[in-house]
């Protein structure tokens, strides 16, 4: 098989990567043979200036290394050795007498980027498709093939660090800006201008300017500067990891070590480095998660879905006009935003077009490109155009009798194979199928807020939904940009229901003593974003005690003890955030103060806080636990999709890989043993899942690789 | 049948001529935005955005494909340089797949109407099913010039080359010659601004200052109380304008407490000090857009769309644009009656263009005229006398405005609703522009 394919323009190699039945390039042992190979060819022969590397795909230069490569190996050592056959060849484009330009078009992450940086020339189109990014932080690794060493030195180390540190995307406008790369051109001059660059760096024309601020220059120029930038980069890393994610730290290390010792033994130091993060279990996480992300995104009954061109959002509350914005900006649909009036049906318009605006301000859309997008949806107050609607989602307030009038009120003016969705995060979707003429067209559609941020879709099916209709819940899904689990229909469904106990549990340790500081510290600290308390304020009391009162008669039967406290301080006037009254204080809607009036529901104000550990388990192993039920009771279909409900749903940390994978890791039979203790010692709410006691009987994994 | 024959009674005494054309136009739907009063709540829009936002409703609540659409055709008057072809960029802006084609028609305070006639046309032959029609209009943001001289001198300067070549810019440049230049409502080619005209219209066919003020007063109160009743509800599409996403509801112009006193008060705008025509008694600067859809009978059918209208016969017609600018519905009103074979009493329902309210007292009195039927229309007798009651019930360009692009689809979407709200069978439309042009059309309910 032929990655690339060379042909001869006025004295310029003109390389096009082209992965053989691919969408996009990754870079792999196979294309990095052949490009080795290349690099010998451009050595000997004299007719060639120098060298184009140039995409042959649409949209994408390359887009990263590929990940199975990395997965194949288990040692440390062994994924060292990776990263040293990376560096051997791209240390070889850096120090090539004639010089090799890279001409980026599309998507350029990792490796790709990291292969650009050694090169001597960078030409990027100024198109909106052209992402550049160095993403590893995500997969808990480091950019192993010279990103730490030669970044830093291109850019900066402060812009570097930014970078690397969160992952996060450079456009190409930003790249040019701040030198990463050295010209923009249209896309389809790319190549032509490549090859003018190829002759401009090779007769010594060329000078690259330094692009940093006065400021930058000055601080990263010497070594006390450095020290402080470094310690200063720890000190908001460890902030934000709490020390759970290895990799953001030893990123700092490598680019430290660098600069203390020079490149060629920072760029060993940086294979060192991957080799050992490579190994760790956050990464090997990560990189699983990644993989049930992508999986994901694959429809698995694609050829029962039915078109859907346009969609109608009732309700545009925050949820409601958070679906519209993915349906339009991901999903490229036209949305009907439809609430009791005008005015409120407004503000949801407007929320999605302050967010386009911001974009073309930042010059990543074109003011035109926001009327355009912003054009697919409109506000509306009456059914008026629901019949040409393939799709309603509902996001109103969650009663079912509200649910159930307009189900009806949908149904009459909608054509009798129109879904309708419920957004609805605890109500049971055959209760509210109950009131539909349709019930095979019901399904929930669970979204999280921010919809914009949230990557998860819950898709609920009842015994009636008819597979088409999940068919095409699940592509709409996956077009709006989420990551799709697909589960059973119960109390709570398996998102709702598997954060129930866990409040609970921060409530009860919360009427027992401890401080609402101490219990969302505990649980940052375990590695959720945001701990139990903060996170009631956020869904509101009002919300936390009805999706409580819909699981209490489940939690019932096993005798598990549930905490009334949110409903007495719903009727105290407490409903969290969102009327500035809840565990924080909210003055000018910002936070942070702990409300220390509230604890008066809570055996007053002085707080004895239990053990840290024990509180931090009490309040995971619930929420695995009754993952563990969800999968034996058939809401789930998989640990797997458990896994990503979890994380992508409600936080649970990722560098745990989720509750299923978190059991593997320790053991059913350690879980189980914990799960024992703490039912004798706190009560039979703690009683382990039959299935967890079967796995831990019989040593057995919920995940197979 | 035996209803629908019972209904149409009157026609059947009446043979009508239904020319056989290969296939059928009908109206499907018709929105506007609120007509506002400019240098109000459009103020930073462009008829760009206008025209995007009547497109954005009218598919927001048709369940058409956008990409079935063969043609967007927009009137549009005051040009912006910018969007030169403003049908192209407004649907492009509101989401039209670019593969439609689009078009923009300037033809004065009838272009949208030529929108739809256009529309007619390419249905009537069979090279479109389903057309986009409308028009938009700012006069908020009209383009204001530098002098001829400064833009020679700026366009030479392009051309310079040396430093020095600057001092040539400044060379028998007058301070004057920087003063902006506002472009004037008149006549090209005569040079007379069109209220001057409509006033000197006025006298000859004897319309009192009185008659004018009460036909004004008349369309101000009638466009309170259709806005009040709901009844223009149908018609509008309410506009969010951002950045603060307020929401404009209604037109803005009419004004419900207008009397006779008021308007009294006024002093003539054009003719000083004995002409008739007033700010009170004449249209206003406006800013809105409108937009319709326009198919092929058994393609809107197939749908599952419920017309509101047959197109049925049209015309265009132009007479002498100094004495004649603003007469010409005397002239297309009759012509297109006799194109159907229809009386004037035939006509249960009729939307005027209400340029001024002596233009349209004007244009009565003409059709009412038994010397203006034998010496300009060539007729042994007048056209007839148009009962009051039939004309413009639910207010008119004098009271809700008139964005001149954008005008005859809101009267084509009026006339058509105004047959359901207020029943009858046929419906006339008719309006003058400048340059002495002027349109009629019938539409004729669609049962079912």
């Amino acid at each position: 098989m032929s990655y690339l394919n060379i042909t001869k323009k006025e004295n310029v190699a003109v390389i096009t990567l082209n992965q053989p039945g691919e969408k996009v390039n990754t870079l792999n042992e196979a294309m990095m043979d052949q490009f080795a190979n290349f690099l010998d060819d451009l050595e000997s022969d004299v007719s060639l200036k120098g060298a184009v590397l140039i995409s042959g795909k649409k949209n994408n230069f390359i887009a990263g290394a590929d990940i199975e490569m990395f997965k194949a190996r288990e040692t440390a050592e062994e994924i060292e050795q990776l990263s040293l056959g990376g560096h051997k060849i791209l240390n070889r484009v850096e120090s090539s007498s004639k010089p090799i330009v890279v001409a980026i078009h599309g998507s350029c992450m990792g490796g790709g980027l990291e292969l650009s940086l050694a090169c001597h020339y960078r030409i990027a189109s100024g198109h909106s498709k052209t992402i550049m990014a160095l993403p590893e932080v995500k997969l808990g690794i480091l950019p192993g093939t010279g990103g730490t060493q030669r970044l830093p030195r291109l850019i900066g180390i402060q812009k570097s660090l930014n970078y690397m540190l969160t992952g996060k995307n450079i456009y190409a406008r930003q790249a040019y800006k701040m030198g990463l790369v050295d010209e923009l051109v249209h896309k389809d001059a790319l190549e032509e201008a490549a090859i003018k660059a190829v002759h401009k760096v090779s007769s010594g024309k060329f000078e690259r300017t330094d692009k940093r601020t006065s400021m930058e220059k000055m601080i990263e120029s010497n070594g006390l500067g450095r020290k402080i930038v470094f310690s200063q980069a720890l000190k908001q890393t460890l902030a934000q990891t709490k020390g759970n994610y290895p990799a953001p730290e030893k990123i700092l290390e490598a680019v430290e070590y660098g600069y203390k010792h020079g490149k060629e033994k920072g760029l060993l130091n940086e294979a060192k480095l991957f080799g050992e993060l490579g190994a760790t279990y956050e990464s090997r996480a990560l990189v699983n998660l990644f993989f049930a992300m992508n999986n994901a995104k694959k429809n698995p009954q694609k050829d029962l879905v039915k078109p859907v061109n346009k969609i109608g959002v009732l309700g545009a509350g925050l949820m409601g006009s958070g679906i519209a914005d993915v349906s339009i900006n991901k999903g490229k649909y036209s949305v009907l935003l439809k609430d009791r009036d005008l005015e409120s049906a407004s503000k949801g318009e407007q929320g999605i077009w302050e967010d386009l605006n911001k974009k073309s301000k930042k010059r990543i859309i074109t003011k035109f490109e926001r009327d355009e997008i912003a054009s697919r949806v409109t506000g509306v107050d009456s059914y008026a155009g629901f019949d040409g609607l393939n799709l309603v989602i509902e996001a109103v307030f969650e009663d079912l009798n509200l649910k159930h009038k307009i189900i009806k009120e949908v149904e009459e003016v909608t054509s009798d194979d129109t879904i309708f969705a419920s957004n609805t995060s605890s109500l049971p979707i055959s209760e509210i199928a109950k009131a539909s003429s349709h019930p095979e067209n019901v399904i929930g559609m669970h979204y999280f807020s921010p919809v914009q941020k949230m990557p998860l879709l819950e898709i609920i099916t009842t015994e009636q939904t008819a597979d088409w209709v999940t068919a095409t819940a699940y592509e709409v899904g996956v077009k709006q940009g989420k990551t799709v689990i697909v589960v059973n229909d119960g109390p709570g469904f398996y998102t709702t229901r598997i954060l129930a106990p866990f409040m609970n549990e921060a409530l009860l340790l919360l009427e027992e003593g401890a401080s609402i500081e101490f219990l969302d510290k505990a649980m940052k600290q375990f590695g959720y974003p945001v701990g139990p308390m903060a996170l009631l304020d956020e869904v509101g009391f009002d919300v936390g005690a009805h999706v409580g009162e819909t699981m209490k008669p489940m939690f019932d039967k096993r005798g598990a003890r549930s905490s009334e406290k949110a409903q007495e301080l719903v009727d105290e006037g407490y409903l969290g955030r969102k009327n500035k009254k809840g565990m924080y204080s909210y003055s000018d809607g910002k936070k942070k103060e702990v409300n220390t009036g509230i604890y008066k529901y809570f055996g007053g104000t002085n707080r004895t806080n239990p053990d840290m550990e024990t509180a931090q388990f009490r309040m995971a192993l619930t929420m695995i636990n009754e993952a563990a039920y969800c999968l034996e009771e058939g809401i789930l279909k998989s640990a797997t999709d458990g896994d990503l409900g979890a994380i992508l749903g409600l936080g649970f940390p990722p560098f745990l890989g989720g509750p299923f994978r978190y059991i593997d890791r320790l053991g059913a039979d350690v879980i189980v043993k914990k799960l024992n203790g703490f039912a004798e010692e706190f009560g039979p709410r703690f009683k382990p899942a039959p299935i967890l006691m079967d796995k831990a009987k019989k040593g057995e994994y919920f995940h197979k690789d | 049948m035996v209803n629908t024959v019972n209904l149409w009674l009157k026609a059947e005494t009446n043979p009508t001529i239904l020319k056989d054309y290969p296939f059928t136009a009908v109206l499907v739907d018709g929105i506007r935005t609120p007509f506002l009063k400019s240098g109000t709540d459009y103020n930073d829009l462009m008829a760009y955005d206008l025209g995007r936002y009547a497109i954005q409703g009218l598919l927001a609540r048709n369940a058409v494909d956008p990409s079935s659409i063969d043609r967007v055709i927009l009137g549009n008057v005051i040009q912006e340089v910018r969007t030169s072809n403003v049908a192209r960029e407004s649907a492009l802006g509101a989401g039209i797949p670019n593969t439609v084609p689009a078009f923009t028609i300037a033809l004065a305070c009838i272009s949208s109407n030529q929108a739809v006639a256009s529309g007619v046309d390419l249905i009537r032959s069979g090279q479109a099913k389903i057309i986009l029609a409308g028009g938009t209009e700012t006069m908020s943001d009209i383009p204001v010039r530098f002098k001829k001289k400064f833009r020679q001198k700026v366009l030479e300067a392009r051309k310079y080359k040396s430093p020095l070549d600057f001092l040539k810019f400044l060379k028998g440049l007058r301070p004057k010659d920087l003063l902006p230049e506002l472009p004037a409502i008149a006549e090209f080619s005569t040079g007379e601004t069109m209220g001057k005209s409509a006033d000197r219209m006025a006298a000859r066919f004897g319309v009192s200052r009185k008659d004018q003020d009460e036909f004004a007063m008349r369309s101000h109160h009638l466009a309170a109380k259709a806005t009040q009743e709901g009844l223009l509800n149908d018609e509008i599409f309410p506009v969010k304008v951002p950045p603060k996403f307020s929401v404009v509801n209604n037109d803005n112009g009419f004004r419900a407490d207008t009397s006779i006193e008021k308007l009294a008060n006024l002093k003539p705008a054009f003719i000083k000090p004995h002409g008739t025509i007033t700010a009170g008694n004449a249209s206003f600067l406006t800013d809105g857009a409108s937009a319709s859809f326009i198919m092929e009978e058994q393609t809107a059918l197939s749908l599952g769309l419920k017309p509101k209208a047959y197109l049925r016969e049209y015309n265009f017609v132009s007479q002498d644009p100094k004495d004649e600018l603003l007469l010409g519905p005397a002239y297309a009103t009759p012509k297109v009656l006799d194109q159907m074979n229809l009386k004037l009493e035939d006509i249960d329902i009729f939307e005027i263009h209400e340029a001024f309210a002596g233009q349209v007292l004007a244009v009565l009195a003409a059709l009412d005229s038994e010397s203006f039927a034998k010496e300009s229309l060539n007729r042994d007798s007048k056209v007839g006398q148009i009962p009051m009651d039939k004309i413009n019930t639910m207010g008119g360009s004098l009271s809700l405005g008139h964005p001149f692009g954008a005008t005859g689809v809101r009267l084509v979407t009026t006339a058509a609703n105004r047959l359901h709200l207020e029943g009858g069978r046929y419906a006339l439309v008719t309006a003058c522009a400048a340059g002495g042009q002027g349109h009629a059309i019938i539409l004729e309910r669609y049962q079912g």
